[in-house]
């Protein structure tokens, strides 16, 4: 479902004499359907910086990323939106949101871009929020406000409304007590059941060994000094 | 899928001065596409030629009629041109004043615009009227004052109301929220926001402001000296910035 292929990439800093930063060189990675795989290594190996070149946040200099028939690589702005409205999750760390809109349609709206109606869009983000334990008095408010705890748990609600194909995490259990790190790794191990491939970085050891299938270090990508 | 603007090969010269140059791209149904730059840069100059304000040198603009399929904007009559600026297209000024009927009553200035297209039944056309100042959080008690009346915000409320009572396609606007509060540009852009997905909206936002692009467009095109320097999906371009003068761009922001 996912497939890296001779992934490359550079950052040149041209306010900064136009200073190359290599910071990728032929990655190579494969996750199928119903497997999660955890990106591993150092911070500032790569991790990220791969998660979003797959996601086509950040654009990569040679190579393939294939997501079912789609190249991120070559796709135009076009295909990737709707690649990314369709097929393809992404729950980073930081949520970003618009001022004024609530919890609930901040949610739901993964949903209703697709075309659901506004209700059942609405019931699944009440079942999501439930889950994760955001109070609903909290609902009608916009998360702008709320704590780095629960602004995470409404990301992950809103990564997990709609029944990507692939998804991206980002630390999905990053600041999170221990029962709703729980309650996400349930989410996630039942992505998985639903056939769902799945690419993580997850700091927490715990949830690397009960969730993910193998590992791949990023280190062995990371372009040699010189 | 056939795209609902296709913009090929725009130049505007102003005398020997470049305006825009070698412009190219399509927008699709319900995607937002911004355009960002300095002043001068020809990002204005460019939204009055795909807009039919202004007749640009070389290029063609192509737009999915309802019942005629593409049609080259440029080169169609004036009425036929002007029609669809009544119906599928909508322009949105910097100035409310530019947009609106200052001596009018708010709900004639939303009003107005349904009439052009053939309303007459009066009572209707104030109830929908209402209907739009109530979506633009204009209480209906306003209706019958003049926009002179109102503060900035509101008048441009009523400018996006106006504008959007007739069910357009395809909205043109030119720093939508210049010279706006930044509590009240929240405001207007959460509301812009919202009009534009739940009305399936494409939309092409000019603007200097990296943070009104990230918050409503899809796409992102970055222009200089007339040309555009680099496009892409808009967090690819802000995140990942591949010109020196979009990096430029993006390290300037203050972080607040």
């Amino acid at each position: 479902m996912i497939q890296v292929e001779s992934l490359s990439k550079s950052f040149t800093l041209h306010n900064q004499g136009a200073a190359v930063i290599p910071v990728m060189r032929d990655a190579e990675l494969t996750v199928k359907p119903g497997e999660c795989v955890a990106l591993t290594g150092a911070s500032g190996a790569g991790k990220s910086t791969l998660m979003r070149m797959i996601y086509g946040n950040y654009l990569s200099d040679s190579g393939r990323i294939w997501i079912g028939g789609t190249d991120v690589v070559t796709a135009r702005p076009h295909d990737i939106l709707a690649l990314r409205r369709e097929v393809m999750g992404y729950v980073s760390q930081f949520l970003r949101v618009v001022p004024r809109v609530s919890t609930l349609d901040v949610v739901a709206e993964p949903l209703t871009t697709l075309g659901q109606e506004v209700e059942a869009a609405q019931a699944r983000a009440r079942e999501l929020l439930t889950r994760l334990n955001i109070p609903e008095r909290l609902w009608t408010l916009s998360p702008t406000t709320f704590s780095g705890g629960e602004q995470q748990r409404v990301n992950i609600a809103r990564g997990f409304a709609h029944d990507y194909p692939v998804l991206l995490l980002d630390e999905p259990t990053a600041s999170l007590d221990a029962t709703n790190r729980d309650v996400v790794m349930s989410l996630i191990e039942e992505a998985k059941m639903r056939g769902v491939a799945i690419l993580g970085i997850f700091h927490d050891e715990d949830a690397r060994t009960r969730l993910c299938d193998r590992e791949i270090d990023v280190t062995r990508f990371t372009p040699v000094a010189g | 899928m056939i795209p609902l603007l296709s913009v090929n090969g725009i130049e505007k010269r102003y005398g020997a001065r470049i305006g825009c140059k070698d412009v190219n791209f399509d927008l699709y149904e319900g995607e937002v596409m911004g355009i960002v730059g300095e002043s001068g840069s020809g990002k204005s100059t460019l939204l009055n030629c795909l807009a039919g304000h202004l007749a640009p040198d070389h290029g063609e603009v192509l737009f999915a009629t309802r019942h005629d399929g593409m049609r080259n904007t440029l080169t169609m009559s004036e009425p036929e041109r002007r029609m669809l600026a009544r119906t599928d297209w909508a322009f949105v000024h910097q100035n409310p004043r530019d947009g609106l009927r200052m001596g009018v009553s708010a709900g004639g200035n939303v009003g107005e615009r349904l009439m052009s297209i053939g309303a007459r039944h009066y009572g209707q056309i104030r109830q929908t009227a209402g209907e739009w100042l109530d979506r633009v959080e204009i209480a209906e008690d306003r209706m019958d004052d003049r926009p002179s009346s109102f503060s900035g915000g509101m008048q441009q409320r009523l400018q996006i109301a106006r504008n959007l009572v007739t069910a357009p396609r395809l909205i043109f606007m030119d720093e939508p929220t210049g010279g706006l509060d930044v509590s009240v540009q929240a405001r207007l852009l959460d509301l812009l926001r919202g009009l534009v997905r739940q009305m399936g909206l494409s939309a092409i936002i000019v603007t200097h402001d990296l943070a009104v692009v990230r918050l409503l467009a899809d796409r992102l095109m970055v222009m200089k000296g007339g040309h555009v320097v680099e496009s892409g999906l808009t967090d690819q371009v802000l995140d990942d910035p591949q010109h020196a003068y979009t990096q430029l761009l993006v390290s300037s922001v203050l972080q607040v």
